[in-house]
């Protein structure tokens, strides 16, 4: 089974994209299926199934989407291998700029949009600089020499992954993520695998229910800010 | 030592590598806390770097520079009819795409952009040279191929037209004390109107404005050979100028449109009907005669729009550019 994992900051279009891609790779013989990630709710899962994909979804509800989305990757994947699917999207939350769901040897595409601002690839961690593919999507909307500057930024952030322009209502692109996709390497079973990069970590109170605000309150792993300079 | 690097290293909020800094030494040497909060591991930095260093002193792509022809051959129209000719473009020629509305004259301008390889509801294949495109000029993204310019496009960031063309003009590593934005500005005030300075905002550009200081960009700062345009009829500006503009930069430009002033500047023009192409017309001298007579009539309707925005009446009977009075149409 190809596996691939989709990930990009809230509201880029991963879902209208991967809709057009999964589309394509089923209409050239595959069985494709979907699980999809998120925060507290979604009801993307309605347009996969609308194509008639088996799809499954995962809500992180409290936690951390990244490392809920990990602990459950495998079960994924051996649910994608009980279906007999020849070909798995995982599309994930990408709730914060330093997620990191890429692992290694497996497709990884990371999704931005040209009207996040042209200085966005430059906040963008793990999950941009590591990705294998880059989709850009909404550059029919800005002027060419912001596609320009912005294309540039991405190529800085990660001057490894071939770039695709995309558009998931036109569907620009999506034969091409689907090409991408069809040679993607092929996965039995993610145990062992590792990530490329950690996790954003915080092991502190408030990462168990801790609300109270005050020195007091703050036991575990914390970083404090600097104000020196500003005195 | 490379604007990359140091451009990189400056998001990660890093200063530059020291001069004469070897990168897996300066890698090496990085705290591993350091290294957590940029999201890359010690072999990953060093690689990236590594890669930066490369795009630097690679040859520019071949790609570009040297897109003699463009062919778009083996389409066929929503009724399955297929194109019989293939369309040949080449450097330094305007050609329009004509037809009515929905009959597919954006799915043409699509097929060039995304260089299309059977792939698309046209079937279409596009070829450069006369051969078919490498998977480099389908996909390096600091070297698209072809430009697009359309109405629905507009500048989003929050900068000033100085800043943002300076911006621009690095990412190409060219200099910002060349002049060049000062340049670029100059012919966008050339083509628009309405004049503007380095330090307005992009944001408050007019849409004459923008779409001139968009093709003014195009010609000078953009690297790529191909120009699509999708309607800019609507925006003021001297659309001769601006056409005149891109060809001079040996660029093919296509361009899709309801406007006769445009569809007659071009060297031919493409008629689209039912989604595929059913005939390709070259401008006759004829034609342009005619063309010379339609720009009068559309700086007549210009000059009484200005006249009307200024709060002058208009009674006294239109002035033709090109003609003795004894030849004016007759004006009701």
């Amino acid at each position: 089974m190809r596996l691939v994992t989709v990930a990009g900051p809230p509201s880029v279009g991963k879902t209208s994209l991967f809709i057009k891609v999964a589309a394509r790779l089923r209409d050239d013989g595959a069985h494709v299926g979907v699980v999809k990630f998120d925060a507290l709710s979604t009801t993307d899962d309605a347009a996969y199934a609308a194509l008639g994909l088996p799809v499954r979804v995962g809500l992180s509800g409290g936690l951390c989407p990244d490392h809920y989305f990990v602990s459950n990757i495998d079960d994924c994947v051996a649910w994608g291998h009980g279906n007999g699917l020849d070909v798995l999207i995982i599309e994930t939350a990408g709730l914060c700029n330093r997620c990191s769901p890429h692992i290694k040897g497996v497709l990884a595409i990371c999704v931005v949009d040209n009207l996040a601002g042209i200085h966005t690839p430059r906040k963008i961690g793990p999950m941009l600089r590591l990705a294998d593919v880059v989709a850009i999507t909404k550059g029919d909307i800005v002027s060419q020499a912001e596609r320009e500057v912005f294309a540039y930024n991405v190529r800085l952030a990660n001057p490894r992954a071939p770039v695709v322009w995309c558009n998931g209502i036109t569907g620009q692109g999506a034969m091409d993520l689907a090409f991408r996709i069809d040679a993607a390497p092929r996965i039995d079973t993610l145990e062992h695998h590792h990530l490329r990069f950690s996790m954003p970590s915080a092991a502190c109170s408030y990462c168990v229910g801790e609300t109270a605000i005050g020195e007091t309150y703050q036991r575990g792993n914390v970083r404090k800010m600097s104000f020196e300079d500003s005195r | 030592m490379s604007p990359r690097i140091a451009a990189f290293l400056s998001g990660l909020g890093l200063p530059d590598l020291p001069a004469g800094a070897c990168i897996d030494g300066w890698t090496a040497a990085m705290p591993e806390a350091a290294l957590q909060d940029m999201g890359l591991d010690r072999e990953q930095l060093a690689a990236h770097l590594h890669l930066l260093l490369q795009a630097e002193t690679a040859e520019p792509p071949a790609a570009q520079s040297a897109i003699h022809t463009l062919t778009v051959e083996g389409g066929h129209g929503k009724d399955g009819h297929a194109e019989h000719d293939a369309l040949v473009l080449s450097a330094g020629e305007i050609v329009c795409i004509v037809g009515p509305t929905g009959s597919g004259k954006s799915r043409l301008l699509a097929d060039v952009e995304c260089l299309a390889q059977g792939d698309t509801p046209s079937g279409r294949r596009i070829l450069l040279n006369g051969a078919l495109p490498t998977p480099d000029q389908r996909f390096a993204p600091d070297c698209k191929l072809v430009a697009q310019l359309s109405q629905n496009m507009n500048f989003v960031v929050d900068l000033t037209v100085g800043v943002f063309l300076d911006m621009h003009a690095a990412c190409r590593q060219i200099d910002p004390d060349s002049g060049v934005t000062g340049r670029i500005i100059a012919i966008a005030n050339s083509l628009a109107g309405e004049r503007f300075g380095p330090d307005v905002s992009l944001t408050q550009l007019s849409g004459g404005q923008a779409r001139a200081l968009m093709i003014a960009d195009a010609a000078l700062l953009s690297e790529s050979p191909i120009v699509l345009i999708d309607e800019i009829e609507n925006a003021g500006i001297n659309r001769r100028d601006a056409l005149d503009l891109l060809v001079s930069e040996d660029k093919i430009v296509l361009v899709s449109t309801h406007d006769p002033l445009l569809a007659l500047l071009g060297n031919r023009r493409v008629i689209i009907s039912h989604g595929r192409i059913a005939d390709v017309i070259t401008t006759s001298e004829a034609e342009k005669a005619v063309l010379i007579q339609l720009e009068d009539i559309d700086a007549a309707m210009l000059a009484v729009r200005e006249r009307l925005a200024r709060g002058e009446r208009i009674e006294d009977p239109i002035v033709w550019a090109h003609q003795s009075p004894r030849e004016r149409p007759h004006v009701r």
